[in-house]
């Protein structure tokens, strides 16, 4: 009985084609829109849109959409939603705004206390999820509009009766950490650049971009971030178990609820991250910033191969996922078509992708 | 015969006042795999679960290599070396077969903020562990979704081996497979026992029992019936064992003895 059984090829399956291990790669349905959208633009858009500043002017929003979109994805592949981001970004920018212009706080405490009281908010819906046994969907929904709520109220109270906090961007000036966080990185590069006569320049001979704004930064950071640890460390395996089966990981030892509130965390963070840019970036905060910004990340989300179930998706999936929706958003102004159209497009987008993704998860466990 | 690795000594466990096990006794030796039998709510389920530390036995003692012993979670139990697998088996489908392998114990190399999932060296273990349980998988990335039913079943056995389970409770592992893939497990269940692995297989089904098993305990509305030896009983004694000896002589004769 001990001898050892030789281990047989089983001559019923065939050997899978390289496009077809292509095919079960969560990101390649957001990839092929890339390459779809870009070739749609490329036809009815004027050029202007695929030279350097036409770039940076689609992946700005797309940056900053990215970064919640990522999160979202994150939080999506361990099985939970939040709707309660985008209202976030306004919640953390009004905290963000108090805390410059009327506490006159240095960037060094005035970031890492938005981002601490983001997490505890973050924290507090993930308790919540975890302790009442709740959808999220409707646990951060309540927040959606506790949020927004608090955003309002509470702008209304330290600007005596505004929805709209100014003076941001005077409060930062000359803070040793605004760089990081707003405007234009390697301007040297760029003006270099544009004296050697590779990029466009302007009548001043200034490049006509400046930088690559911050957050395309950050946006690919957090995106190669998160792919690292998804893919490459125990807590993307942790991620992805919970999400897929929660009692199957906890008889394995994962610690499932750890891994819930800290993905909870990470979505009000990155929401917090996009307020703090933003906001400075305008130099003023309202209460209507991130509106709708917790649907169109979850469609970054899904865009990128997340499924709704949970336990499968992926952080570049996310990232190209952003980058259609920037492309689409911007790309518009640059044809003939009315703008308005935007909507349609991503409604048609959301529902190609969810269809494409669901044939894919057969393909991928061999449902039959 | 060697000592047994774990002896439950007429263990009762009460919900409420429901006697759900009313003085079990069971051992497992090293090697040997012990068959414990029984109908549907002849407590199967509650004394597995009291062995691996899910309940705490009313009353009766549990003694782990000769020492007394008590579980205080699953955990406690699988730090010990008793290993469960259970009828859904703990595997994610859609994660790949090297991902469930190490859920939850994955290994790791690099320090501080690069310590990172060691991939590489867990597909190789992925790979030579299901090899030595007669299982070539096509790459250690192949979700577990597309595994068969039996194959699944020999991911999570090996996984359990692999992680130094000394008792290894096998929860009706053949009960939605077909006739190969049953083989195929019973095969499996051979091979960890030529590990020096004490198995328990929980079945109803006699014929697969008899197939592997060493001994046999019938369990009875939460009573054990007495243990016996492979070739001291046959299937028609078992089966009349596990039903209570009622009625189902006459049933035998027009099923043709196949249940």
């Amino acid at each position: 009985m001990a001898s050892e059984m030789p281990a047989s090829v089983d001559e019923r399956i065939k050997a899978e084609s390289f496009a077809t291990r292509l095919m079960k790669r969560p990101e390649l349905g957001a990839i092929g829109g890339v390459v779809l959208v870009t070739i749609f633009f490329l036809i009815t858009a004027s050029p202007a849109m695929f030279t350097l500043p036409g770039i940076v002017n689609f992946l700005t929003p797309a940056a900053q959409l990215g970064l919640l979109g990522i999160a979202a994805a994150m939080l999506m592949i361990g099985g939970e939603f939040d709707l309660s981001i985008g209202s976030m970004v306004a919640f953390a920018g009004m905290i963000f705004g108090v805390l410059v212009v009327n506490m006159d706080l240095p960037l060094a405490l005035a970031i890492p206390m938005t981002m601490a009281l983001a997490a505890a908010m973050g924290a507090l819906n993930g308790f919540i999820v975890l302790r009442t046994g709740l959808p999220s969907f409707i646990v951060t929904l309540a927040f959606l509009f506790i949020l927004r709520g608090a955003s309002l109220v509470g702008l209304k109270i330290f600007t005596n009766g505004s929805t709209q906090l100014r003076g941001v961007r005077e409060a930062v000036q000359g803070d040793w950490l605004a760089p990081l966080f707003a405007g234009d990185a390697f301007g040297g590069v760029f003006r270099w650049m544009a004296e050697m006569g590779w990029i466009s320049k302007l009548r001043s001979g200034a490049p006509s971009v400046p930088g690559v704004p911050i957050e395309i930064l950050w946006f690919i950071g957090f995106a190669l971030l998160a792919t690292y640890i998804l893919l490459r460390t125990p807590w993307g395996n942790w991620i992805f178990a919970t999400g897929g089966d929660k009692n199957a990981a906890q008889n394995s030892g994962v610690p499932v609820r750890r891994v819930k509130i800290a993905l909870f965390m990470l979505t009000a963070c990155a929401a917090a991250l996009v307020a703090i840019i933003t906001v400075i970036d305008s130099g003023s905060t309202d209460a209507r910033r991130g509106f709708m910004k917790e649907f169109e990340a979850i469609i970054t989300a899904v865009i990128g191969g997340c499924l709704l179930t949970g336990g499968y998706g992926s952080a570049i999936g996310a990232f190209f996922g952003a980058i259609i929706f920037g492309m689409v958003t911007i790309g518009l102004t640059y044809t003939t078509f009315d703008q308005d159209w935007f909507q349609v497009f991503l409604g048609g987008m959301l529902l190609l992708a969810v269809v494409f993704n669901n044939a894919i998860r057969k393909r991928v466990t061999g449902e039959r | 015969m060697s000592d047994p690795i774990i002896h439950m000594d007429s263990i009762k466990k009460h919900f409420g006042n429901v006697i759900a096990l009313n003085g079990v006794t069971f051992d497992v030796r090293p090697g040997e795999c012990h068959c414990l039998l029984g109908d549907n709510g002849a407590g199967k389920s509650t004394f597995i679960k009291t062995m691996s530390g899910v309940h705490k036995p009313t009353e009766g003692s549990i003694n782990f290599e000769g020492k007394p012993l008590s579980f205080n979670s699953p955990r406690d139990a699988m730090e010990a070396g008793i290993a469960t697998v259970f009828q859904d088996l703990a595997m994610i489908p859609l994660m790949s077969v090297t991902r469930n392998f190490f859920m939850g114990r994955e290994p790791t190399k690099g320090r501080g903020p690069f310590k990172r999932f060691d991939l590489e060296a867990a597909n190789q273990i992925t790979m030579d562990e299901m090899r030595k349980m007669g299982i070539n998988l096509r790459a250690p990335d192949q979700a577990v979704g597309t595994l068969s039913g039996g194959e699944r079943q020999t991911v999570a056995i090996a996984r359990a081996v692999y992680f130094g389970a000394k008792v290894l409770i096998l929860d009706e592992p053949t009960s939605a497979l077909g006739v190969r893939q049953t083989s195929n497990v019973l095969a499996t269940i051979a091979r960890v026992r030529s590990q020096g692995v004490g198995v328990v297989f929980i079945s109803h089904n006699v014929r697969h029992a008899l197939a592997v098993g060493d001994r046999f305990t019938v369990l009875n509305r939460g009573q054990t019936l007495g243990t016996a030896k492979k070739g001291e009983i046959d299937a028609s004694e078992l089966q009349d064992l596990m039903a209570g000896g009622q009625e189902l002589a006459k049933l035998e004769g027009s099923l043709g003895g196949t249940v």
